[in-house]
């Protein structure tokens, strides 16, 4: 049986290698954690700040390994709370002076970025270095998989008992602060949930393409619908075809898969930009269409 | 302290009650030394020029402005029951979400963010949508609604929040009059439910035939009473000069209490 699938090519890189087969895993893993998550960063406007967010939790990775070495729970650890400082320090100086959300995180992820860059260069070689940047994702072992796996879980879990909340947060915001208590909830524990999920993203594609499988798939799917709930199932299975594409392409053509799975994702974003019915094209095209039903 | 505070002995107990009430922003007071009751029930319009108060006096009854001096004391109404329709709405209409969920959110108090929506509750939701008029644009997106359906959306989210006390700022502010006539007609039913409404209005001709109670605002307060009485041309010059800060009785003792609290 798995001789007659292994002969089919698009399956058979997945059949033969365990390293194809755990990459496929995490990247499901990140499609079904990551990706919702980078729905709601870009319903609330704020697809850059997770960009700053995923280099905040560099220097904190970068003291765990210059702790502990290349060590998943170390780097894993310092990841998160050196994000979370970020995240809570951010919004708490946002909230509370004439500084902007933005500004404000900017602020704070430049201070961050280079104390990592520092920290990193002060004992490590490049190669560790490009390890941090850009992940490894056909070399996650059991530990890492774990690791991503249970934030996944964690991840989906927790945004399907808060959706109400994380939706209503993110379209009326001053609205659930009058209505609910919950406001800095969602607030922080969305915080939480991007920072759990950029880590997983940083163990598998690196700081800098963590947050590809989340913004591109999210901002593909919003090409195709409008209402929150496909939303979330379309970026889902964006991400997903992205990835075993993503992966394939880098088993046949010999490429890095990191920068192949995001690539891929941008193409899935510039293939629904031309065809998906909210693109730029498709409302030009049929100019009498307008959300009719 | 203000004189024409007068307010007929209202029949119902009161709602609403300041004492001595200074709002404002960075310790400089919007609307200061407020006295007064409002009585439940009450259809209230307030009134006054521009930078008169009459919005921070609405955010402070609302909860969302300390007073920097003075208390505003809600009775047999809790902040959280208020509805508040704020002058500039912070909805992300670019939201992807379609007008029976944006209606739907006025439950929230009843559902919270994790009770379900049984059927007689999606008919409440159905019912609201029916009676602001936006029948068969359930399914529209609220990015695709024009401005006059827009704000009857948010009035018939307000309509689900069920509440006793509404705050309105600005309810009509660019909306077409045919949409204008709806939404009042729901104002005045809401009235007659007997909950307290409170407005905040430019439209005087509006508040003459639609609001039997008018609060004239210029940073204090210069008239309150009967609509008819309230805006004179007298009051309305008044409330004009001191909110421009050209009253001739600018120097009262309430700025000399400001200075001596500071």
């Amino acid at each position: 049986m798995s001789e007659t699938l292994a002969s089919i090519p698009l399956l058979s890189p997945f059949i033969e290698f365990s390293f194809m087969r755990r990459a496929l895993a995490g990247c499901l893993a990140l499609s079904l954690g990551a990706t919702p998550v980078g729905v709601f960063l870009m319903l609330r406007r704020m697809s850059l700040a997770g960009d700053a967010m995923s280099h905040a939790i560099l220097p904190g990775a970068a003291i765990g390994y210059l702790i502990a070495g290349l060590s998943l729970p170390a780097m894993t650890i310092g990841g998160l709370i050196a994000g979370l400082a970020v995240a809570v320090l951010s919004g708490g100086v946002a909230r509370n002076s004439v500084i902007k959300e933005d500004t404000s995180l900017a602020t704070f992820y430049l201070i961050s970025l280079s104390a990592g860059v520092l920290i990193i260069s002060l004992r490590g070689s490049s190669v560790d270095l490009l390890h941090v940047l850009f992940g490894s994702v056909l070399a996650l072992d059991d530990a890492a998989l774990l690791l991503l796996a249970g934030f996944a879980s964690l991840s989906v879990l927790v945004l399907a008992l808060g959706l109400r909340l994380f939706v209503l947060e993110g379209c009326d915001p001053a609205f659930l602060a009058r209505i609910s208590r919950l406001g800095p909830v969602a607030h922080y524990g969305f915080m939480v949930l991007l920072v759990l999920n950029l880590v997983a993203g940083f163990h598998a594609l690196g700081t800098l393409m963590a947050v590809g499988i989340m913004i591109l798939p999210a901002a593909a799917a919003r090409l195709w619908v409008c209402n929150v709930g496909p939303l979330l199932l379309i970026a889902v299975c964006v991400a997903l075809l992205g990835s075993v594409i993503g992966l394939l392409l880098s088993y046949y053509a010999d490429l890095p898969a990191g920068p192949a799975i995001v690539l891929t994702l941008g193409g899935l974003y510039l293939l629904s930009l031309l065809v998906a019915p909210l693109g730029p094209l498709a409302s030009r095209w049929r100019s009498g269409w307008h959300f009719e039903r | 302290m203000p004189e024409n505070t007068s307010n007929p002995s209202p029949k119902l107990p009161p709602i609403l009650r300041f004492d001595n009430l200074t709002l404002g922003y960075d310790r400089h007071p919007a609307v200061h030394h407020l006295h007064g009751e409002i009585a439940a029930g009450s259809l209230l319009a307030i009134v006054g020029p521009n930078g008169a108060g009459k919005s921070t006096l609405l955010k402070g009854i609302a909860g969302e402005l300390r007073p920097l001096q003075g208390r505003i004391h809600l009775q047999g109404v809790q902040r959280q029951q208020i509805a508040y329709l704020t002058q500039l709405t912070t909805l992300d209409s670019s939201f992807p979400m379609v007008v029976h969920d944006f209606v739907a959110m006025g439950l929230w108090r009843e559902i919270g963010a994790f009770g379900g929506l049984d059927r007689a509750r999606r008919q409440r939701i159905a019912a609201a949508i029916d009676l602001v008029g936006l029948n068969g644009l359930e399914r529209r997106p609220i990015g695709a609604l024009s401005g006059g359906q827009l704000q009857r959306a948010h009035f018939a989210r307000v309509l689900l929040q069920d509440a006793p006390l509404l705050l309105l700022d600005e309810p009509y502010g660019a909306i077409d009059a045919a949409s204008v006539r709806d939404l009042a007609a729901l104002v005045r039913h809401w009235h007659g439910e007997g909950r307290t409404v409170i407005a905040v209005l430019h439209d005087l001709e509006h508040v003459r035939q639609e609001y039997p109670e008018t609060l004239l605002l210029a940073r204090e307060i210069v008239a309150r009473g009967a609509t008819a009485t309230v805006l004179s041309d007298a009051n309305l010059l008044r409330a004009r000069r001191l909110a421009e800060g050209r009253s001739d009785d600018a120097h009262a003792p309430i700025c000399h209490a400001d200075q001596d609290a500071g």
